[in-house]
């Protein structure tokens, strides 16, 4: 298990005891089953096929990469239970057996690049990322967003690098011409993991300033900058649906319940936390309502469901299994924490299908019955207009 | 008279008191930037280190009376100092969660920039002089002509002066000054040259008299005859540098090759330890001995050798030994131990990236002519260098 995995499992962890400690569920205690599949994708199916059919629990919270979550995909359809995914993920998707807690693109990367528009005046764009899916297809929508916006094909530029990448020197380099031609410019980074921090040391280094160029991440958090040094990342921006900085009574509650669980209050909390705190009290809720843990049962109960979440508000579980959500923006500080400099007026309801890709603008989600199509097509009025990825 | 005088000085003090309060009651960064931008109309030397702190984020208002203060670390991590942003006087300590943040984000610290650069071309802080110039660069004005001579007849940094050369020709293109003084403009900027000179020239273009209009087209392509140079010259940089790094890992291959006829698939792994090696001693120094930071390096030099020198003699006794002239052995046995190697120190050091510091001699860039070079590429080059002479 990664670093970020290992925080979540303990967030859920806490968030079981705590509903033990309220008296459980319909009348019984929480077990909570910890499987470890070490990152090795054919082993998520392998021991989510355990957890359903030789543990038979009730829900499955869990999957990191979208690389793990397709590879869960046939079972959880096949044996027909539920699993809650809290990663922000590259959309394109709606399955029946899955709720989608993180967020889609029109709910992370669609709002950063209104806030660069509209607050920083951007007429340049980097869109960077790790070679794989999750940012191909985020890029894939970007791209077709900025067109749609009229920025011009030669003032967008297109990189991917491998995971772990770590010489940015010619990349930087680029990516500096590239931004002093004149238009202000930013980078939309879809960089994942430990290919970021030699990434924003190389800007620092050769002297490119969050004011010069600013960098928008969608996978740098709370969780990957604890430790590091962040002086040179500063001004640096992350779009989440929410940061340990939220000033809410929530959240005091829930960082002091995390330090207290953890027995350390250096620890942090981030955005695929709360994913999973909505979603677990999400569940809570549903199976109340459904009054008991029947898979089909509870995938019904679950549409509707509103909870409150961290940042002062209430997240609702839509008919597409996606949840609504504000959108951050957020400023890296040289405390490793970030300060929100932007915030949707309203909720935003993740949206499964890119309105902006030509294959999928046509297409909506909606388990409930009648329709209960993960990828229904309004234009000829089928369901399975285009497969399912 | 005297009295006037000071009472006058008074009220301009309570001004500016009252203005820094506003910033509390600032709802979204255009009102924010309005409080900034009447605070730098003062003139008021004192607003100076009030903006610089409101740039970097570290002044709050008082959540119950809305009075603004500047925040410095308390003792207690959910605490902050409060600190009178006029007269510097420590007031006490708060919980973070009774303050409020005055919100900066990178628009508003580039007015706030704009709105000191008048004030801060003088600075004697080379970084805040340097920002002061470009964005004096960024909003030409006639106005500002006088003082941007003035800062270029102090100025002894050299990429200093070249940003405040371009603000001034800037300025005077975007001027209604003569012919002459424009055409010597255009040839200032592509004497500097640089990315952003070409951009200058085409968005000034439009409102240039049409006898300047082939000037710009020879300025332009002058600059762009040296740009393209200057990549050539950063990609063959580029290229020595990378080959610098593989070239110190090659020797060590070709070493243990050469003297003990011994393919070592482990080297990368022994490349590994030394660099594990110093992250060790730097943790060490973060800890113990901060102030000793910038001689990490060559304190982690010898005891990475000894580190890595000590494993190396375990593998040699241990394994090797029994393989010499066999070498389809040594390479399969070898390679059993870079997996050994990897395995042990993800158990140790667990699988995320650890950080090796940069110190301050081997952090930033400088520029030789169009080719910005980093200082730590520069010595990676020159230790490999060394190196390869010493071998």
């Amino acid at each position: 298990m990664a670093i970020s995995e290992t925080t979540l499992k303990d967030a859920m962890l806490m968030l079981i005891e705590e509903q033990n400690e309220k008296g459980g569920l319909l009348g019984k205690q929480l077990e909570a089953v910890v499987v470890d599949p070490a990152s090795d994708w054919p082993l998520f199916a392998e021991k989510a096929r355990e957890l359903i059919e030789g543990d038979g629990v009730s829900a499955v919270f869990g999957c990191w990469t979208s690389v793990s979550r397709k590879s869960v995909l046939p079972v959880f359809e096949e044996l027909n239970s539920i699993l809650f995914y809290p990663v922000q993920y590259e959309g394109e998707e709606s399955q029946r057996n899955v709720f989608y807690t993180g967020a889609a693109p029109n709910q992370q990367a669609i709002p950063a690049v209104d806030y660069l528009m509209e607050n920083e005046g951007v007429e340049r764009w980097v869109l960077a990322g790790t070679d794989y899916v999750y940012p191909r297809t985020t890029n894939k929508v970007l791209e077709a967003y900025l067109k749609d916006h009229g920025v011009a094909e030669e003032d967008i530029m297109i990189n991917y690098t491998p995971f772990g990448f770590s010489d940015w020197q010619t990349i930087v380099s680029d990516i500096k011409n590239f931004g002093s031609e004149g238009k202000k410019t930013a980078v939309v980074s879809t960089i994942n993991g430990d290919a970021n921090v030699p990434f924003y040391k190389e800007l620092a280094n050769q002297g490119i300033e969050a004011s010069d160029i600013p960098v928008v991440a969608f996978s740098v958090g709370e969780e990957e900058l604890a430790g590091l040094d962040t002086t040179p990342l500063v001004g640096h921006l992350a779009a989440w649906n929410y940061f340990q900085s939220v000033d809410t009574d929530a959240n005091y509650e829930f960082i002091d319940a995390w330090h207290a669980y953890t027995g350390d209050d250096t620890r942090v909390t981030n955005d695929p936390m709360e994913a999973h705190y909505i979603g677990f009290n999400m569940w809570v809720d549903a199976v109340e309502k459904a009054g008991t843990t029947d898979p089909d049962a509870v995938i019904d109960a679950l549409v509707g469901v509103a909870v409150p979440n961290l940042s002062g508000g209430y997240s609702a579980m839509m008919p597409n299994h996606h949840i609504t959500k504000p959108v951050l923006i957020g400023e890296i500080q040289d405390d490793g924490q970030f300060d929100i400099v932007y915030e949707t007026p309203g909720l935003v309801a993740g949206d499964a299908w890119s309105d902006y890709l030509p294959d999928s603008k046509n297409l909506i989600a909606d388990w409930r019955a009648p329709m209960s199509c993960g990828n229904f097509n309004v234009e000829t009025g089928q369901c399975g207009g285009m497969a399912a990825e | 008279m005297i009295l006037t005088c000071a009472s006058s000085h008074a009220r301009a003090a309570d001004d500016v008191g009252a203005l820094i309060d506003r910033f509390a009651d600032a709802r979204n960064f255009t009102q924010t930037e309005e409080i900034v931008q009447a605070l730098a109309a003062t003139g008021d030397p004192a607003v100076i280190p009030v903006l610089e702190i409101l740039s970097d984020g570290d002044l709050y208002y008082r959540e119950d009376d809305g009075k603004v203060f500047i925040t410095a670390d308390a003792d207690s991590r959910r605490d902050l100092l409060l600190i009178d942003p006029l007269t510097g006087e420590e007031v006490g300590e708060l919980s973070k969660r009774d303050l409020e943040k005055i919100k900066v984000n990178n628009n508003l610290r580039s007015s706030i920039n704009a709105a000191l650069a008048g004030m801060t071309l003088m600075s004697p802080d080379r970084a805040v002089r340097l920002s002061a110039a470009r964005s004096m660069m960024d909003a030409p004005s006639e106005d500002n002509l006088a003082l941007i001579e003035e800062a270029l007849a102090a100025e002894e940094d050299g990429e200093i002066e070249a940003a405040l050369r371009k603000a001034r020709a800037v300025s005077i293109l975007n001027s209604d000054r003569g012919i002459e003084a424009k055409a010597a403009a255009i040839e200032d900027i592509a004497a500097i040259g640089g990315r952003d000179a070409i951009s200058i020239l085409l968005s000034a273009r439009g409102s240039l008299d049409p006898e300047l209009q082939d000037e710009v087209d020879a300025a332009q392509a002058k600059i762009e005859k040296r740009l393209a140079f200057w990549d050539v010259a950063q990609n063959v940089w580029y290229g020595l540098s990378l080959g610098s790094v593989l070239l110190l890992a090659a020797i060590g291959l070709a070493i243990t090759f050469g003297v003990m006829g011994v393919i070592n698939m482990a080297h990368g792994e022994m490349v590994m330890l030394g660099a594990y090696s110093t992250f060790m001693v730097q943790e060490v120094i973060r800890t113990s001995y901060p102030g000793m930071f910038d001689w990490s390096l060559a304190i982690a030099l010898p005891v990475a050798f000894l580190i890595t020198g000590a494993v190396g003699l375990v593998i040699e006794r241990g394994v090797i030994r029994f393989l010499y002239g066999r070498p389809l052995e040594t390479l399969l046995a070898t390679w059993g131990v870079s997996l050994i190697l990897q395995q042990a120190v993800r158990t140790i050091f667990g699988p995320t990236n650890r950080e090796v510091g940069n110190p301050s001699w081997m952090s930033g860039a400088f520029d030789v002519g169009g080719l910005v070079i980093t200082w730590s590429r520069l010595w990676i080059v020159v230790f490999s260098l060394a190196v390869f002479w010493a071998c």
